[in-house]
């Protein structure tokens, strides 16, 4: 209303027409550009504000237009544009099965990965006041904006003992909606809840096992009976399902937490859930383990030393027991050591193979046959020596370097990276040693955050076990390495081993010294490195192999393809194993949204192929059904590099 | 808006013509060349454009004012509060926390009929993109934009009282289902904002989320919602250390619990097979808010024309409104016909019959007034002879007429509806579609209805057999209204009965409590004057008759309503009575003679706007949020028991009433 008034004494000098010149002046300014001419009269002030709030104006009245118009259109217009354009689009899988007659049949239950479940909070300090019950994680992430650091002080957990801190309780969303969206139209869980609805399912025989993700697997347990939960609702659904066993679909790092929690169930009731030695027998028809880092994406070393940026991400991601739970396991047996990788002679053309033969045959320059990646020295300290052949590789042993106390940068400190207590003399050594393997990795992890492994290594372990039956396996942080543990005893479950290919997956990297005064974090990805030969694996540092886009195909695909293939130790009962991969096709244009045949590794949650296999077993049908293994990539021939006694 | 743009419109268009129609004017000579742009532009300006200014500084504004508001501090609210009224209470969270109270029993929630949301799992083409977004609760905002469809989705199959072909509306699962009804309506948001505060959370709190619109059995049948409800109890109590739960239904949730309680300790088949101590083994203590234990008289109008108390004094405001086509479709018919497929509206018609609700001439609560100031008025009055201000015959739950109403008894000849012949004859054939049954009644049925004239609670059963035949055979099956004369007749162990507490037995478990707690203060709907509707539109041929009323203000009749006690929706008696007599001590409702006590809050309307619904309401929902009735429950959750809280704590009549109540016990 005020503005409104002022508007008007503007108008009343330009409608007696006396003042002529005056007018003639402003028309010509008018014409030249309104905004320009600040200083005279009262026009003026129509040129400026008022026509900031004139195109503000017209801006809403076009939006409320055109929202007007979105909500009136029929539901069926995006479609039917869709169709119009790139032509009858396939039935989604719950339409498909539905028109084959398919029904509800076996429970199906959901494990999130870790990141995608949503967080809310229960209690918080006086910086979080109002938010309670808000998520702070998932949704629209706006108090990361509005408060970081309470944020990121609230996301937290206790450095010493991984738990809440005290006066802060953050605890994971129940129910679907944890996980069916991340973020607002982002869908993770959704699309495969709504086919699954199509032909029948509902919340009774649907459950998603969120659980708090930040903290190592049986913490879940001791803080909130997340484990004993997930027994009950399963046991629960079977029982008023007519008997008939569960389906999990674990994603992402929720098949660890399966693994983990198919030991803790059938242990003794004190560490374990009790629920005897058949319990996985009775409840449990298949596993279906999507994109499954069964033995470790590179997820965590890109976590540690590249976010340099945002020190205090770091500190809160380190307080995480759970990304512990991602730190490559079996060690140079599976991962390759200094000359010898399971991926040797992968190359990243996209034509796979084939380019390759012919030029080793060509030999052109002899450029090594485009230059063979070692893939199995993860960490390397400049790019000659990644490529260096091994007798060349001197390491200077890093282990028993003495930790100075000067400190680089002393604002660092409140920072809990732990890396200034290593002091340069520490950082030295570390780049001394050159090149790390897996088995090194761990070490230099040990030595880099001592403090954060030594919590780690209270609940995950990354070895092999040479004697599955000794004792010391009983413990809960072996449960979740499948190279520590024994299948259970449940000859009729199905273990699947669903995930995309064919996108670069990071599986090693160059590094480099940080000589930046400002930064904390001593060491950076060297990510000049690369070569000019567009089809080379090496792009901005990192050495990159088959995968989907986190988890490469070996850590997703070698439990199922090889260490649990037919009776072996790992698997004493014989429990059936498939590998089905699915081929990434980018979504062929933009209506498509985040596309139905994608293989990335959050994406694939909405591939039809994936939901329609996943429908196929959940409807009762098993791993003939579907026709047993599909493999796009080398991932058997991989395997069988990799010598591991079974 | 348009008064700006015709203010420049009629200053400005004047001024053109004289420029651009022949030069002859006066100033027009030097500047004939530029003259003709310029008064374009103006108009231009003035019309259109003016419009976008002025929504753009709305806008503006708006922008501004909320920035401001996200800027500024949370606690700026409270402060102004405080500024105005003065400190505000703890809340009871605080307050307890304070005094050093910790988490300790698991604590369940059962929410009552309508407070829970309920969402869309399948539906029919009209419902497209409505997949797992609430039809009940929320914004209801699609009610508005496809009422039909709506209407379609939310009834039950009127044979089955289950989902109709195609259509799968389910219950929302967790604490969202009920914690707000609908943005910024807390139903249970309050209480588990004050539990948070002493360390609870989701893994000692459970919504028992059900589907309220199906009667109980059918929610085990249908969605297992029943074992669903007694595994989560039992998973809560064995993650807890033992310590049993603390159950609080609210509503119809109460009388759910009465079935489940049954129904956990019945053998397998039937019921859970819980073994007959479970009860003993898993529960601390059930404290009901606002529970309708014996009934309410408001479903007999809601049952019988659609119309409780807030549409009919709707009605009598805009008469036009209701009755006639909003939306070419007849709200109320079409609202009748699907609450009337839901069964659960069948368990809260009036329970006990005449034992209970009283008869022609007398009924317990006789003598009340409503004069807000109690009994003392009423002698003085009585003195004065003025017939005692009417006593009112609350035991005539529905009347055609008011001066049946207050008849004595002996004047009011019946004559009797039951064998009377239902016509063919339809007043109006369009009502054949709406569900309602009428259409079967005929002219004949309707007039012998209105010619019996008065009908105490065993009539109204009656009536309801006889005016909704096909509902009521359906009801019958799930729930039963009368009192057992052996309660160890085999009969009783049909779960029909499970809901009634007149006709079971509570479980053998003498450490339990059980707590009655609700509001009181509030006039509350107990009996009805109706009349025959001479519209020949409607298909509903009787109403309320709104016009009924005293002159007296101080009078119980209202609108048609005679009122009495209660907490807006329940009466007194329904919601005491079993606490206060029939389950007081070793009785035969209650061999194991397990503990009862009786908390009534006073209502208190809030003192300002800023204290939104108020921190001591009494009325049947925003008792929810009542600061005194939070505190009691967080005591008993917290390892409290009766005497902790002070025993009873009574306002009402109820312990006279229910003495006037003669039932074997």
């Amino acid at each position: 209303m005020p503005l409104i008034h002022r508007k008007k004494p503007t108008e009343k000098p330009s409608s007696p027409s006396e003042d002529l010149p005056d007018e003639d002046d402003d028309s010509q300014k008018k014409s030249h550009g309104k905004k320009q001419n600040g200083g005279t009269e009262n026009k003026v002030k129509w040129s400026c504000v008022d026509s900031c709030c004139w195109f503000i104006g017209c801006v809403c009245v076009t939006w409320w237009f055109l929202l007007f118009l979105y909500n009136a259109m029929p539901a069926s217009f995006p479609q039917y544009v869709t169709e119009a354009i790139t032509g009858p689009l396939p039935d989604p899988p719950g339409v498909k099965l539905k028109k084959e007659g398919l029904k509800a049949k076996h429970p199906v239950v959901f494990i999130p990965g870790i990141v995608t479940g949503g967080l809310e909070l229960w209690e918080g300090k006086h910086c979080a006041d109002g938010l309670f019950r808000k998520r702070l994680w998932g949704g629209t992430f706006g108090e990361v904006y509005k408060r970081p650091l309470c944020w990121v002080e609230h996301m937290s957990l206790d450095n010493e003992t991984g738990l809440d801190p005290a006066g802060i309780r953050i605890r994971a969303v129940s129910g679907l909606v944890a996980a069916d969206y991340f973020a607002p139209g982002y869908f993770v869980w959704a699309v495969l809840i709504a086919n699954l609805a199509h032909i029948g399912y509902e919340e009774k025989n649907m459950y998603m096992a969120a659980y708090d993700w930040r903290l190592s697997f049986q913490n879940t347990e001791v803080r909130d009976q997340t484990l004993s939960r997930m027994k009950s609702n399963i046991e629960l659904m079977v029982s008023t399902n007519g008997g008939k066993k569960a389906v999990i679909v674990p994603h992402s790092m929720g098949v660890l937490y399966f693994l983990h929690f198919m030991k803790w169930v059938e242990a003794p009731a004190p560490m374990g859930g009790g629920g005897g030695p058949d319990w996985c027998a009775r409840h449990i028809k298949a596993v279906m383990n999507i994109g499954g880092p069964a033995i470790a994406p590179g997820f965590l070393d890109t976590d540690i030393f590249r976010l340099q940026t945002l020190q205090h991400v770091m500190r809160m991601t380190r307080t995480w027991d759970s990304t512990m739970s991602m730190i490559p396991k079996g060690g140079d047996t599976i991962w390759g050591g200094l000359d010898w990788s399971p991926e040797h002679g992968y190359t990243c053309s996209g034509k796979k193979q084939k380019s390759n033969g012919t030029r080793s045959e060509d030999s052109e320059n002899l450029i090594s046959k485009t230059k063979p990646v070692n893939y199995g020295r993860i960490i390397s300290f400049g790019k000659d020596v990644a490529e260096a052949p091994p007798s060349e590789i001197k390491n200077i042993d890093f282990r028993g370097a003495v930790k100075g106390q000067s400190i680089p940068n002393n604002t660092c400190r409140d920072v809990w990276t732990e890396y200034h207590d290593m002091g340069i003399g520490g950082i030295k050594t570390i780049a001394e040693y050159k090149v790390y393997t897996a088995d090194a990795v761990i070490d230099l992890l040990h030595y880099v955050a001592p403090k954060m492994m030594a919590r780690g290594s209270a609940h995950f372990s990354y070895g092999i076990a040479d004697d599955l039956d000794d004792p010391k396996y009983d413990h809960p942080r072996h449960w979740s390495n499948p190279l520590e543990t024994k299948l259970p005893n449940a000859p009729e479950m199905e273990i699947y081993s669903l995930y995309g290919v064919g996108i670069p997956t990071e599986r090693s990297y160059i590094y480099k010294l940080n000589q930046s005064p400002d930064s904390c974090i001593p060491f950076q990805i060297f990510t000049s490195a690369h070569e000019e030969d567009e089809d080379s694996c090496l792009k901005a540092g990192v050495y990159n192999v088959d995968g989907d886009e986190t988890v490469p195909v070996l850590s997703a695909g070698f439990m199922c393809a090889k260490a649990w293939r037919g009776k072996t130790r790992f698997n004493p009962s014989g429990i059936k194993t498939y590998v089905r991969e699915y081929n990434h096709s980018p979504p062929a244009n933009l209506l498509e949204g985040r596309g139905t045949q994608s293989g990335a590794h959050v994406d694939i949650m909405g591939n039809f192929a994936l939901i329609e296999d996943i429908m196929r077993v959940a409807t009762g049908g098993n791993g003939s059904d579907l026709g047993l293994d599909q493999v796009h990539s080398g991932i058997f021939e991989w395997s069988e590099r990799i010598d591991l006694k079974l």
